[in-house]
């Protein structure tokens, strides 16, 4: 095989012949199912949980292929190919999801082996990007960089991703199963909306430990993950998943696919009784066979040293006349670019929401770009963003002007992360075969709307998710805003939920009212604005707190206000 | 039905006796485990070898004390999608140390057969009709393993090692 | 008859299915052929689409050739057999956010 291997500063796993002859023999088995499915050796009902364990979906238009990248973390080299493998074989574009992979729309099967041999070259796949096994783990964007990061946790989520691969005996669940870590002070990584949500902490020795939440999970029954353990020690770390999915294999339903998730389990069970399962297991498997050798985290965790950071002082005089001379830079600046835990260093969100466009595509084009962009400002690594958003997790901040023009001129400089322009949609009716309504149009109507920079910051933190159906896929139970899509024989309507929160302190929205039409759904996301704004105690509070203090009624009262 | 066996056909020993059926001395017979429940007396002082077949709701702890008496245990899989009989043939082995013959029994599909062998499985029950090489190429065609399971008894030392083919 | 002759005698169904080899939107045709423009589509009155339905279903499954084969209502407007749902209007056309792809782009 062709293989080019990823830079080698870059702070992601590197794959060694092991890996490399892995993905190598996934590939070709892939290819000889393809050839098993197409010679009517295997039937569709037997094909189908072969092709989505390889990220392949049948969509409304074609195959859809779900490229993994692990924990969101991936090099320039392997940009570059997805923008290639999106000319060649796909329609010149890709998009960009909530579970931190990318997305191409119009595959065809029999490409596909291809697509596979072409993304091994770069050590990529799309294993397990969907089906009922364990799927990607993913991590905080800024992980490795943040200033309040206390555990790095890609050197865990790359040894999960390692655990999970292929593994013999959950990889026919009675359901998907979502890993979420967080290991930094504020959890930029959703976790208690996962199967199980990891906080990665330090105890007063500064070994490394983990509090399991478990049973979080979106879509038709929404819960919060619970507490199920506090702390589990690293060398226990992959004992106690293992206890937990050997629980849920065993006792999951199968009955019926809306009640097989783990979430279902822990409410059914209860919170004591699945806990004293886990735990009655977990004796068990705590023997050597389990232990995670501290050797293997330390071996793990030398793939993503520190990139070699230079000494800077924090101050940048360059960043300071730029901010001076061109305000949509500043502002840019203040709502794009995080505080770096080294010092002359910034974090830099690249928002893929320009004010009426399609929240998470990027042309293969704009894909080269960034690609070029981390490697020459950011060691040659980017990340990817469960809201739809891309990451340069180590830009100097003599270099952050430079970077930003380049953006700008390619339609990637939007100053809205975390603002209201930020929002998340999932593909919805446009592309998804389970869609009720359509997601896209409705979240470009809302941030054209809303395209003022400087309006969306008076506004200040405001998140708005859309999914086109109950499955959740972009969240809205989570959003500060969330809409879900509806059909009401054959027209679209959206159902308004407000108060949602994916952080720490989750929580699941409440329905604000009646569902409404496209239109009026623009408006009414207006007139919540408007309220809030007229609500709000001082610039500070933020659109969550003043709901929670003033309550649903005024914004019912303005929406609902003429039936 | 064709019997898979260390990726090949195999001669089947082993016959099922469905319940209500005489239940012959003189060879080695697959029950129920509802039958086993209902008539255990029966099968005291019997000779030849005795298996039984778990429903693939029935989880290993249901049999576990009786172990002893089976030199087979057939798990039954509804549909290969319902994969409880993975984790029932690794507790088997695991955590009973069950060391007789483990029969994946019902819809399994080649592309599971490593899984299977992995956890913990000595030979599989295929359709009628199907193809061996598949069956040959599935144990074949993946030689690398991420994690310890039952084909490997060293301790986690590495997650990732080639597995032992063969 | 064509099409749009046998849509006037009131709720007509089509039926349709994604190419197994490269998932193509394709519609079932004249004469059983499968055909990849909506406008081509064969009609079937509701009480007859069933068994034609059951018998495509099976004929794909012999030759491998189409998946997720379906039937779906079809109204007419201005005079031309339309899609009864959004859905199946976005997929006989394309994503209604991006013009310039799927069939409506050809
Ligand atoms: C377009 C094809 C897609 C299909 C067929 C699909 C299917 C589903 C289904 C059935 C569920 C509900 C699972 C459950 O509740 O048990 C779900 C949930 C979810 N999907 Fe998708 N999805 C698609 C696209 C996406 C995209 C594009 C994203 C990311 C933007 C995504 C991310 C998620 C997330 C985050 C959830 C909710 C969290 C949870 O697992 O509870 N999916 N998806
Ligand atoms: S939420 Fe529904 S419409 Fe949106 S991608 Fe998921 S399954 Fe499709």
């Amino acid at each position: 095989m062709n293989h080019i291997a990823p830079g080698a500063r870059a702070g992601i796993y590197h794959y060694d012949e092991i890996d490399r002859q892995f993905v190598a023999e996934r590939v070709e088995q892939f290819r000889r199912q393809v050839e098993r499915r197409l010679s009517g050796e295997l039937t569709e009902e037997e094909f189908k949980p072969v092709r989505l364990m390889n990220g392949l979906y049948l969509q409304l238009h074609a195959y859809m292929l779900r490229i993994a990248v692990p924990y969101g973390v991936m090099s320039a080299t392997q940009l570059r190919k997805l923008a290639a493998i999106g000319r060649k074989y796909d329609r010149g574009y890709g998009h960009f999801t909530t579970r931190q992979n990318l997305q191409y729309n119009w595959i065809k099967l029999e490409d596909t082996p291809a697509i596979l041999h072409e993304l091994a070259e770069v050590d990529m796949h799309a294993l397990q990007t969907s089906g009922n096994c364990v799927r990607n783990v993913t991590t905080d964007p800024f992980v490795g960089a943040a200033k309040d990061e206390v555990v790095d946790g890609r050197v865990y989520a790359e040894i999960l991703r390692q655990w999970t691969t292929m593994h013999p005996e959950f990889t026919y669940l009675p359901r998907k199963f979502k890993i979420a870590i967080s290991g930094a002070e504020s959890d930029r990584a959703a976790v208690r909306i996962h199967d199980v949500g990891l906080l990665a902490r330090r105890n007063d020795k500064g070994e490394a430990g983990f509090s399991f939440y478990v049973g979080g999970g979106l879509g038709r029954s929404p819960f919060v993950g619970k507490l199920v353990r506090e702390w589990v020690a690293q060398e226990d770390f992959v004992a106690y998943l293992e206890a937990i999915l050997r629980v849920y294999n065993q006792y999951g339903r199968r009955d019926n696919i809306y009640k097989a998730r783990i979430k279902i389990l822990v409410h059914e069970l209860g919170l004591e009784k699945f806990t004293q399962e886990v735990e009655e297991e977990f004796a068990r498997l705590r023997g050597p066979k389990y232990r995670l050798d501290p050797e293997i985290v330390e071996g793990v965790r030398q793939h993503f040293a520190p990139p070699p950071f230079e000494e800077l002082p924090d101050h940048s005089e360059a960043l300071e006349r730029a901010k001076a001379a061109d305000p949509a830079f500043a502002n840019w600046l203040e709502v794009n670019v995080a505080e770096h835990k080294a010092p002359g260093y910034a974090i830099a969100t690249i928002s893929l929401k320009p004010a009426g466009g399609i929240p998470g595509d990027a042309t293969c084009d704009q894909m080269d770009l960034v690609a070029d962009l981390a490697e020459r400002h950011s060691f040659g690594e980017l990340r990817v963003t469960h809201v739809q958003n891309l990451v340069l997790a180590h830009v100097k901040k003599d270099e952050l002007y430079d970077l930003w023009k380049r953006l700008d001129e390619a339609g990637l400089g939007s100053a809205n992360a975390g603002l209201i322009g930020d929002i998340i949609a999932c593909p919805g009716l446009d592309y998804c075969a389970l869609a009720n309504a359509r997601a896209i149009p409705l979240a470009q109507a809302i941030s054209a709307r809303f395209a003022d920079p400087i309006r969306q910051r008076t506004i200040g933190e405001l998140g708005i998710k859309i999914s086109g159906c109950i499955n959740a896929c972009g969240h809205h139970h989570v959003g500060a805003i969330g809409i879900l899509g509806v059909d009401k024989k054959g027209t679209e309507y959206y159902q308004i939920t407000v108060g949602g929160d994916p952080t720490l302190t989750t929580a699941i929205g409440d329905i604000l009212g009646p569902a409404v039409t496209e239109t009026e759904a623009v408006d009414a996301i207006e007139a919540i604005v408007d309220v809030y704004l007229a609500n709000r105690t001082g610039e500070g509070e933020r659109f969550v707190d003043t709901l929670k203090r003033v309550g649903h009624a005024p914004f019912k009262e303005r929406i609902y206000a003429a039936d | 039905m064709p019997l898979i066996e260390n990726g090949r056909i195999g001669e089947d020993a082993w016959s099922f006796i469905p319940d209500g059926e005489p239940v012959p001395n003189d060879r080695p017979v697959i029950i129920s485990f509802e039958r086993w429940q209902a008539e255990r007396d029966g099968f005291e002082g019997r000779n030849a070898k005795l298996g039984v077949r778990l429903k693939s709701g029935t989880l290993a702890g249901a049999i576990a004390a009786d172990l002893d008496r089976f030199a087979l245990v057939a798990v039954e899989f509804a549909k290969f999608r319902d994969g409880r009989g993975f984790s029932t043939a690794r507790e088997l082995r695991e955590r009973y140390g069950y060391t007789g013959e483990i029969r994946a029994v019902g819809h399994v599909i080649p592309d599971q057969y490593l899984y299977l062998v992995r956890t913990g499985f000595t030979s599989v029950e295929a359709p009628e009709g199907t193809n061996p090489e598949s069956w040959a190429n599935a144990l074949t065609e993946v030689t690398i393993a991420f994690q310890p399971s039952l084909d490997d008894t060293a301790p986690l030392s590495l997650l990732r090692r080639k597995l032992k083919v063969g | 008859m064509s099409a749009k002759d046998r849509s006037k005698e009131g709720s007509m169904k089509a039926i349709t299915a994604n190419r197994l080899r490269d998932g193509e939107v394709v519609f079932l045709g004249e004469g059983g052929r499968w055909v990849e423009s909506f406008a081509e589509a064969a009609l079937f009155q509701r009480a007859e689409a069933d068994g034609v339905l059951a018998e495509a279903k099976a004929k794909a499954e012999r030759e491998q050739s189409g998946v997720d084969i379906y039937a779906f209502e079809v109204v007419e407007q201005n005079g031309i057999p339309v899609p009864a749902t959004m859905r199946e209007r976005i997929r006989t056309a394309g994503p209604t956010v991006r013009l310039d792809l799927g069939k409506q782009a050809a």
